[in-house]
């Protein structure tokens, strides 16, 4: 695909100059990214490198402390010009995060609620769906999941992969323009890693705008349309799969790729 | 002497059981004002706003520093002289509110924080706001942790009430006190009296029980739960011992 026909494509996200401090310790040191609907971009490196943080500044989970992040042409915590506040209220970023969906590493189920009611509480209490409108598209995401016989069950009753499946339904619940996934597998016990890769590579092939930071080279490989490789604050080195995967230009990619094939 | 027939007497009083009825009232007053103030107090404290965590912690600083006799006193006799008067019930019921509140914000507060961080984040990635995150996600959850210190603080409450017969409102003590002045049948009015606040606060555990139990019942197939619970109920036990 050449870059000419990619820029044709809506832009789902766009980050600039993203940078992000914790305390001394300085996480992001200018990432740029962008993402076409139904691109699926996958981000690997090194742990600590900040590919998590990159990931948790899309939906502002956690703020950059410069440069921005825009959903959909709209810049996330920032006010529309001519309005009197510079930065967006509580309520105006939780209308924008509604955009953005999000799974995380350790599933994070409401665990005080069903399966079901997991995956309605973002329609019926953020969008204000009616509960039977809610509960149906519930029942077929969970499907969806396969989890169907599952949606009386509280998480505590559920396998960490069927919580992970749980959670992406919940997620795609909001309709998002675009799925965030953290290290959606790392918490999983082995067995359990092929049902989630499963879902999310399912997902991708239905269309949806994805960045997904993991650790599963294989996954990357068969879903990935661009691999970015993290490392120290920022995107060292990014391709098609079989560019980055198959020859690497940069050492440290090279160094990082053979470690990972080589424990796989 | 020990006379049982002055003590059967006593113990139907019309007297006396509208005095347990009144503690009662003012326990539950007291308790529903201290729940408002605490869970305000609690938030405030937990904000990132210095202007809005600063007031909440003196506030519980203050109370839970001074002893709640003092602030009865004070609130029933001292406040007049800036010209507020308030009656004596109001003057009970205001001040066992705020003492109370002091110590359920820090129940509150201490229930929020065991909340996993991670039930905030998915709260607010699928765009809750933080009091819709608060309401929907993190308070049913806080209040499984909540609940036994809660039941405890209310245990302790219709005992602490009794304190208002100090500002001479008439609940149990109060009535107690002026039963003896005439009847002079000191240990058995006064067992009397013991023994409607056990009744009180006994009714209240097996209630507390009830609400633990609902409050659990999202876990209430875990081992993990059932130990839980048990913990709970010994420590409530050495608590109210």
């Amino acid at each position: 695909m050449t870059q000419a026909v990619e820029d044709k494509r809506a832009v789902v996200v766009e980050a600039r100059g993203v940078h992000k401090h914790f305390g001394q310790n300085h996480v992001l040191k200018g990432v740029d990214l962008t993402v076409y609907k139904g691109e699926v971009v996958v981000i690997i490196g090194p742990s600590g490198g900040g590919k998590s943080t990159f990931l948790r500044t899309i939906n502002h989970l956690d703020r950059p402390d410069s440069g921005e992040v825009c959903i959909n042409g709209a810049a996330l915590g920032v006010s529309p010009k001519g309005s009197r506040r510079a930065t967006l209220s509580d309520a105006g970023l939780s209308r924008q995060r509604r955009q953005v969906g999000m799974v995380f590493q350790q599933f994070n189920l409401f665990s005080h609620m069903t399966a079901l009611e997991n995956v309605m509480c973002g329609p019926v209490q953020v969008l204000k769906t009616p509960r039977a409108v809610a509960q149906v598209d519930a029942k077929r995401l969970l499907a969806l999941v396969g989890l169907a016989d599952k949606e009386a069950s509280y998480p505590a009753q559920l396998s960490g992969g069927q919580q992970q499946r749980v959670a992406i339904a919940r997620a795609l619940a909001m309709h998002p323009a675009v799925m965030l996934f953290d290290e959606p597998t790392s918490a999983l016990d082995p067995e359990m890693v092929g049902e989630v890769l499963k879902v999310m590579l399912d997902l991708s092939e239905q269309g949806m705008t994805m960045v997904v930071v993991t650790h599963e080279v294989q996954f990357a490989r068969k879903a990935a349309d661009r691999i970015l490789f993290m490392e120290e604050g920022r995107i060292i080195e990014e391709g098609r799969p079989e560019e980055l995967m198959g020859n690497p230009r940069n050492e440290r990619t090279r160094n990082f790729l053979r470690m990972v094939m080589g424990e796989a | 002497m020990w006379d049982w027939a002055s003590f059967l007497h006593y113990i139907h009083s019309p007297y006396l059981l509208t005095g347990a009825a009144i503690s009662l009232g003012l326990s539950v007053g007291a308790m529903l004002i201290g729940l408002i103030f605490g869970v305000i107090a609690a938030m405030m404290r937990m904000s990132e706003r210095r202007w809005l965590r600063l007031p909440a912690s003196g506030y519980v600083w203050l109370f839970r520093g001074t002893p709640v006799l003092v602030q009865l006193i004070i609130v029933y006799t001292g406040l007049p002289q800036l010209g507020i008067q308030l009656g004596v019930v109001a003057s009970a019921l205001i001040g066992l509110g705020l003492n109370e509140g002091a110590y359920l914000a820090e129940i509150i507060r201490s229930g929020v924080l065991a909340v996993p961080k991670g039930q905030f984040e998915a709260a607010r990635a699928i765009g809750m706001t933080w009091p819709k995150t608060m309401r929907v996600v993190v308070m049913p959850q806080a209040l499984r942790i909540i609940i036994p210190p809660l039941g405890n603080a209310f245990n302790g409450l219709m005992k602490t009430s009794s304190l208002a017969s100090v500002i001479s409102l008439e609940e149990l003590l109060r009535r107690t006190e002026l039963l003896v002045q005439v009847q002079f049948k000191v240990l058995e009015i006064f067992l009397v009296a013991a023994f409607y606040y056990l009744v009180l606060t006994t009714v209240w555990s097996v209630i507390q029980g009830w609400l633990e139990a609902y409050a659990s019942r999202s876990v209430a197939e875990d081992r993990t739960t059932r130990r839980t619970k048990l913990t709970a109920a010994v420590e409530s036990a050495v608590l109210s011992s």
